[in-house]
């Protein structure tokens, strides 16, 4: 061993180099302060001393991602939230985006900050479901503020108001929870435009005392909404449904679909084997084939296809836009299964694929920020009788062709 | 958004204009900007608009706004068929 690897330090008798210690300990050395214990000793980390634990370590607690370090205030200690997301932030935004453990993506409930906050930086607001609080959080660089998240049970701001739990008792419960009066000078709150479904501002002011003020439908407004002395403008109130915000949602619509998929399937294949000698197993196989390739390419119509081109899709009714991107679809199936079926099959195939792709259509109205009840239920109460009738009338062509041979 | 349009006449936003003191809550809360603050009182300027969430009759201190809410989601509401309307919900984590 010479004199520059003594140095350096010698780890489980490969050199250390200027690169992080390999013993299986995940020590960064390059972070260490203290000096590499004497040279030479027993190998596998006792020459390098890993650092200190971290201050605001606490038995039985681990720290969060997003924490940058803890601010003491009169309240107690506060973390302090880093405003660039990291990769485990993009990859949780993923497996959210995807709907895996989607249930369950959320931050403990109560005070955050951003910046160095004082006693008359603002008040945010929001649900402590992780996707809501990341793009919160990313538009806040170099703003000082407070951040009360409240237990929306992991759900986003405006299905919480909706559902009741981002709600004005759940605000005036927090804000007395977390001694909000003690912390700040000022008495105001800014709340997302859209928890109003479930905080009446007048009833947060009689229940605490604090003002509510709206903040804009989206966070990416909020730097400009603080810079014009808290006002929204016209665009900053309205929601609105572009390309990218349809697009983010097909595949968690898409990912609900199988545990159904998988009857109707099963449904399939035992229709399919029915036939003039009762029952074929080959004919299931074969002729379930083609229903599985029916219902794949109704979902991707009604569910992936019309979600995307919904604005340029003609008419008003989620069910007709399905349904035409159905017949589309429907169309080409058919033509690419043309010499593989009869005449019967293709319109079972074509009427399925439709109906299908109408269904689905219909079921994103969910989805969207602009059905009501009122007209969902108008349009689904014309819609299902005709989705119901197409879906009988492939059943009968279908059944009825294995007979008619 | 207003390329966004659902089926029109079918919103049961009701607005009682006596009863309006021109807080302008439900203009500020509104997210399809159905209300308008003229004259210091407010108006209904696109009730088509309407998608019944409730904010704006959850925020009128006065009592003025009328609407029955919910989430027109059909999903949910073949669900409250079925299951009645207690028993519904949004398909867990389907649509919210």
């Amino acid at each position: 061993m010479d004199a520059k690897e003594q140095e350096t330090g010698v780890c489980c008798g490969k050199p250390a180099e200027s690169s992080p210690c390999t013993c299986g300990f995940g020590t960064d050395a390059e972070k260490l302060n203290e000096p590499p214990a004497t040279a030479g000793a027993a190998c596998c980390g006792s020459s390098v001393v890993d650092p200190e634990s971290d201050p605001f370590e606490r038995p039985g607690y681990d720290r969060c991602g997003f924490v940058e370090d803890f601010v003491d205030t009169p309240v107690g200690t506060i973390p302090r939230v880093k405003t660039a997301l990291d990769r485990s932030d993009f990859l949780g935004t993923l497996k959210a985006r995807l709907g895996i453990g989607r249930d369950n993506y959320k931050i403990s409930p109560g005070l955050y900050c951003i910046g160095n906050p004082g006693p008359d930086a603002p008040v945010l607001v929001s649900a402590n479901y992780k996707l809501t609080f990341d793009t919160l959080r990313k538009e806040l660089a170099g703003v000082h503020a407070w951040i009360l998240i409240l237990d929306t049970r992991g759900v986003n701001v405006w299905c919480a108001a909706g559902k009741k739990t981002f709600s004005t008792a759940e605000v005036v419960r927090r804000v007395k929870l977390t001694g909000l009066e003690k912390l700040v000078r000022h008495r105001d709150l800014i709340l997302p435009q859209l928890s109003a479904t479930g905080v009446a501002a007048h009833l947060v002011r009689k229940g605490c005392g604090f003002r509510v003020l709206w903040g804009p439908v989206h966070a990416k407004d909020l730097r400009a909404f603080l810079d014009n002395g808290m006002k929204a403008d016209e665009a900053m109130r309205r929601v609105s449904f572009s390309l990218t915000e349809r697009m983010v949602l097909v595949p968690v619509e898409v990912s609900h679909l199988p545990k159904y998929l998988l009857w109707v399937l099963l449904a399939g294949f035992v229709l399919s084997g029915i036939g003039a000698d009762f029952f074929s197993f080959h004919a299931a196989g074969v002729r379930g084939l083609m229903i599985a390739a029916a219902c794949i390419t109704g979902i991707f119509a009604g569910a992936v296809v019309t979600p995307i081109l919904l604005p340029w899709i003609p008419g008003i009714r989620f069910s007709l836009k399905g349904a035409l991107t159905g017949v589309l679809a429907g169309a080409a199936l058919v033509g690419w299964l043309w010499s593989k079926t009869t005449g019967w099959e293709a319109l079972a195939l074509f009427l399925l694929t439709v109906a299908m792709s109408s269904y689905l259509a219909m079921n994103f109205t969910g989805a969207t920020p602009f059905t009501s009840p009122s007209g969902v239920e108008k349009e689904m109460r014309r819609a299902i009788p005709l989705q119901a009738g197409a879906l009988l009338i492939s059943l009968i062509a279908w059944i009825g062709s294995a007979f008619s041979l | 958004m207003q390329d966004f349009r659902h089926l029109s006449g079918v919103s049961t936003l009701q607005f009682d204009s006596e009863a309006c003191t021109g807080c302008g809550m439900c203009e500020a809360v509104c997210p399809h900007r159905v209300f308008r603050l003229n004259d210091r009182l407010a108006h209904v300027v696109d009730k088509d608009g309407c998608m019944e969430c409730g904010a704006c009759a959850n925020n009128c201190p006065a009592g003025a706004i009328r609407v029955t809410p919910g989430v027109g989601c059909a999903f949910y509401i073949v669900q409250s068929w079925i299951k009645g309307k207690e028993a519904a919900c949004c398909g867990g984590p389907e649509c919210c």
